[in-house]
Order: structure tokens, then C-alpha cells, then sequence
């Protein structure tokens, strides 16, 4: 364990809403290069896991450390922290009232100070990357579903964080079109991209996950690399979710 | 049936010719126009600077408790935001005309500014709720991918979340300074000679009724038909912004 060198630590974080207790004490490290999947039902808080990192919620009580930073600390400008952790939607997202291009230098113009034609280059080095260039000055609602979310994932790129959350990315895709998303997500996997991917898709975590998490009623029931975790599952209400999914 | 028309030139010499009352209606316009420009203005940015505090309020407050001392400043904001929109929904603009002429303006009895203020205060209340309606109807997910990106709440508002509410707004926003334009037609109560009390003027004196008062309900229409063709254009414009 490289405690010292995580690059994201969770510690004993809990999170409910009103009553309901969601989250119920997760404690989790994700090193620089890991692509963690975490897996579960539906309900069982693994997406309320996820936006508690970069505290699109508010994480009732623990911790989470990112680069040596305790972001829980209301002291901490949280948007800094923002910046450097990618986040992509189920729902894509993206500004219906810009341009695609515009999806993508909105954050890097404003927040990095990049000039625009620094931006734009760089936008543009993207778009080429995931296939759409030619869709730079579309607007969103001109695009497919699959088109959609490869410019929320490189609008989260052009940002360059050091890590990408992934909530749920193909779940609202027609079924023709997660394979090109997946394909992105699997190339940036490549090049090293600590990732934390929420999904259903079993193939890509197989494929590209380093640490595969199952999250049940709140807590991570188990968790280990993909070979053990599938081939060898040891928790009886993980083998009953594999047995359903798989 | 020569008779009829020379009455009716005769009708209509009286109601505008004599004493130059084309010039008076013409003045009166020029009243109403004046108030309705005014109040529209201090509506708007009043009505958006109270839409900020309510929303602001809905989107972090609501049901937690306060926490840091610009918590408690924002929950009293919204407080007397609230107040004043009820107030103002509450009560006839007419009432609130003649407040503000004989008990603010007491000793002034500046009738312009009086009208001015209220009904500036009075369109605030309700465009407020407009802008505010049009702020709550965007999706979360704009504000979260605009938070996720590192923007702050400021920030949010500003290039993501007010852009796409204000397109939404827009016909609600121009029906209210269509209700707005006719609303002044009770300018009158605090002596102000606008169009609606000049044409009743000249009723009263001419003994005429039916040229003075098409004439003025004529020119309202059009008013109201060059502003209803101007926000067609806008909205017309701001949509094509998007595809």
C-alpha cells in the first residue's frame, strides 16, 4: 500500500440524506494511474461515492484527501480542487447554448487564463482526438448521444486534470453507441489516466480496471484487480449481483 | 346623410383640432411612454437582483441550517425579498400610485417620480418571480458539470445558468411589460396627464365620447403591437443562437 502516494483517500466517509443514511463509512485510496471501477445496484450509494469526491456532495462526515489536501475542510476553495478532477455525466451535460468548441474553452479561458487561441488549439488537438472535429461549431443538440459524450470528456480534459470521475458514462446511451465512448475512456485508461469510472459495464472493467470495487447498501463489500475480483468472488451478495449481470 | 358627416367632421375637429389637442394626446403619449420606460428599467434590475437572493436562497439554504455569518445575511435577504413580493402581488397598483404620491411624497407631491418608483416596484415584484421561475426550470445537471469544471457559484450563474434561463423567460418577461404599458393608464389618480387622463380629458370637455377614447385605445394597441413584434424578433434572434 502507497499510502503516502495516493493521489485521492477516503476516509470513513459517510453521507446521508435527511434520514436515509446512503453512504455508511467508505474508506478507499486511488493511486496516481489506477483506473478503479466500482460496481453495484442500483441505490446501493456507488454513485453518491462518487460526486461526494469532488464534493458535488457534500460528504456528511470523513474525510477525502486529494493531492495531500483534505477538500472536506471548509477552509479549502473547493473550486481549485474543482479544477484538477474531471467530472463526466450520465446525462452529458453539456451547454446547449455554446458551441461545441466553446463547451470545451469556457473553463481553461477563464479559470487556467489560457488565451483563446491557446484554447482553441488546444480544444481542437482534442476533438481531433475523440473523432469530432468537424462538430466544433455544431451546438450539442445537433450531436448523437455518443457524439455528446465524448465532447463532455474531452470538455473535461481540456481542463487537464489529473484525475476523471465517470458517472455512469454510457448509461444513457442508445446501445449502438457506448462502444465509441468506451473506446475513449479505454485510450485515456492508456495513457494513464487515473480514472474512477461508475458503471454497469462489466467488459470494460474487466478490461481496463486496476481496482474494481462493489459497493452494497453503503459500504464496499469487496474489492480487489479484476482477475480475482471476477473469477474468484467471495462476498454472497456479490456473487448474487455478478450471477445477474454477467 | 350630409349631416351625419359633417357631424362627424365636426366630432372629430372638436376632439383633435380645437385647442391643438393632437399636441395633448400627443403629450400624454409621451407621459406614458415616459413612465412605462422608467419603471420597465427599475423593474428589471430590481426583479433580477431579487431573483438572485430567492434562487441563490432555494439552491443552498433551503432546509439546512446557517452556518457562516453570510448565511444568516442571505436568509434575511430572502426574508424581506418575500415580504415585498407579497406586499406588492398583494395589494392594486392604484393603491400603491397613490401611497406613494400622498404619503411619501407628501410633501412633494412630485407625481413622475411617485409613478416612477411604484411602478417600477411594482413590475420588480413580478419579474422577479418570472426570472426567478425561468432560473429553477434549468436543469441541475448545467450546474453541476459548471461546479464540476471549477467554477464558482458566481461564475455558474453567469455564463451558464442566466444565458439559457433568460432565453426561457423571455415571452414571460414581454407579457409583463405589456401589462406594464396599460397598468400606467392609472397615471391619472396622481395628476399626471397621460394618455388615458388626457383622453377622458377631452371627453369631458368636447361631450364627445367614442373619438377620444378609440383614439387612445388605438394608440395603446399599437404600442402593444410594436413591443409584442420587437420580443418576437429578439426571441427569434436568441434561438437561433442554438442551432
Amino acid at each position: 500500500m502507497t499510502t503516502e502516494n495516493a493521489l485521492i483517500k477516503v476516509e470513513n466517509l459517510t453521507k446521508s440524506f435527511g434520514s436515509l443514511e446512503v453512504l455508511k463509512g467508505i474508506n478507499a485510496e486511488i493511486d496516481k494511474g489506477d483506473v478503479m471501477v466500482v460496481i453495484g445496484a442500483s441505490g446501493s450509494g456507488k454513485s453518491t461515492f462518487l460526486r461526494c469526491l469532488n464534493l458535488l456532495e457534500e460528504p456528511t462526515s470523513g474525510k477525502i484527501i486529494f493531492e495531500g489536501t483534505d477538500i472536506t475542510d471548509e477552509h479549502v476553495d473547493i473550486n481549485l480542487h474543482r479544477q484538477k478532477m474531471g467530472m463526466v455525466f450520465q446525462q452529458f451535460n453539456l451547454f446547449p447554448h455554446m458551441t461545441v468548441l466553446r463547451n470545451l474553452t469556457l473553463g481553461p479561458t477563464k479559470l487556467l487564463g489560457q488565451s483563446k487561441a491557446e484554447a482553441d488549439k488546444k480544444a481542437m488537438e482534442l476533438l481531433e482526438r475523440v473523432g469530432l472535429a468537424d462538430k466544433a461549431n455544431a451546438y450539442p443538440n445537433q450531436l448523437s448521444g455518443g457524439q455528446k459524450q465524448r465532447v463532455a470528456i474531452v470538455r473535461a480534459l481540456a481542463m487537464n486534470p489529473d484525475v476523471m470521475l465517470f458517472d455512469e458514462p454510457t448509461s444513457a446511451l442508445d446501445p449502438e453507441m457506448v462502444g465509441e465512448v468506451l473506446e475513449v475512456m479505454k485510450q485515456l485508461a492508456g495513457e494513464g489516466m487515473t480514472m474512477v469510472v461508475v458503471t454497469h459495464e462489466m467488459g470494460f472493467a474487466r478490461e481496463v480496471g486496476t481496482n474494481i470495487v462493489f459497493v452494497d447498501e453503503g459500504v464496499i463489500v469487496e474489492q480487489g484487480a479484476p482477475g480475482e475480483f471476477f473469477g474468484n468472488p467471495k462476498n454472497p451478495r456479490l456473487k448474487d449481483f455478478l450471477s445477474k449481470v454477467l | 346623410m350630409e349631416e351625419f358627416f359633417s357631424g362627424i367632421a365636426q366630432s372629430f375637429e372638436n376632439t383633435f383640432i380645437t385647442d391643438d389637442r393632437w399636441l395633448q394626446l400627443l403629450n400624454g403619449l409621451w407621459v406614458t411612454i415616459q413612465i412605462t420606460l422608467v419603471a420597465a428599467l427599475i423593474g428589471l434590475v430590481l426583479g433580477f437582483l431579487i431573483a438572485m437572493v430567492r434562487s441563490t436562497y432555494d439552491m443552498q439554504l433551503m432546509g439546512k441550517k446557517c452556518r457562516k455569518p453570510q448565511d444568516y445575511l442571505l436568509k434575511i435577504l430572502n426574508v424581506i425579498c418575500n415580504f415585498y413580493i407579497t406586499v406588492i402581488r398583494g395589494t392594486p397598483v392604484v393603491i400603491q400610485l397613490m401611497i406613494m404620491y400622498f404619503i411619501v411624497f407628501a410633501s412633494s407631491r412630485n407625481g413622475i417620480i411617485a409613478a416612477f418608483i411604484s411602478f417600477g416596484l411594482n413590475s420588480g415584484a413580478y419579474v422577479a418571480e418570472i426570472v426567478r421561475s425561468g432560473i429553477m426550470s434549468i436543469d441541475r445537471g448545467q450546474f453541476e458539470a459548471s461546479r464540476s469544471l471549477g467554477f464558482n457559484y458566481s461564475k455558474t450563474m453567469i455564463y451558464i445558468i442566466i444565458p439559457q434561463a433568460f432565453k426561457n423567460v423571455l415571452p414571460a418577461l414581454g407579457n409583463e411589460f405589456i401589462v406594464l404599458v396599460k397598468e400606467t393608464s392609472v397615471a391619472g389618480y396622481v395628476a399626471l396627464q397621460d394618455l388615458t387622463y388626457v383622453g377622458n380629458l377631452i371627453r369631458s370637455r368636447t361631450y364627445e365620447a367614442f373619438f377620444p377614447l378609440i383614439t387612445v385605445a388605438l394608440i395603446y394597441l399599437i404600442i402593444v403591437l410594436i413591443l409584442s413584434f420587437l420580443l418576437k424578433k429578439l426571441e427569434r434572434r436568441l434561438r437561433n443562437s442554438d442551432h
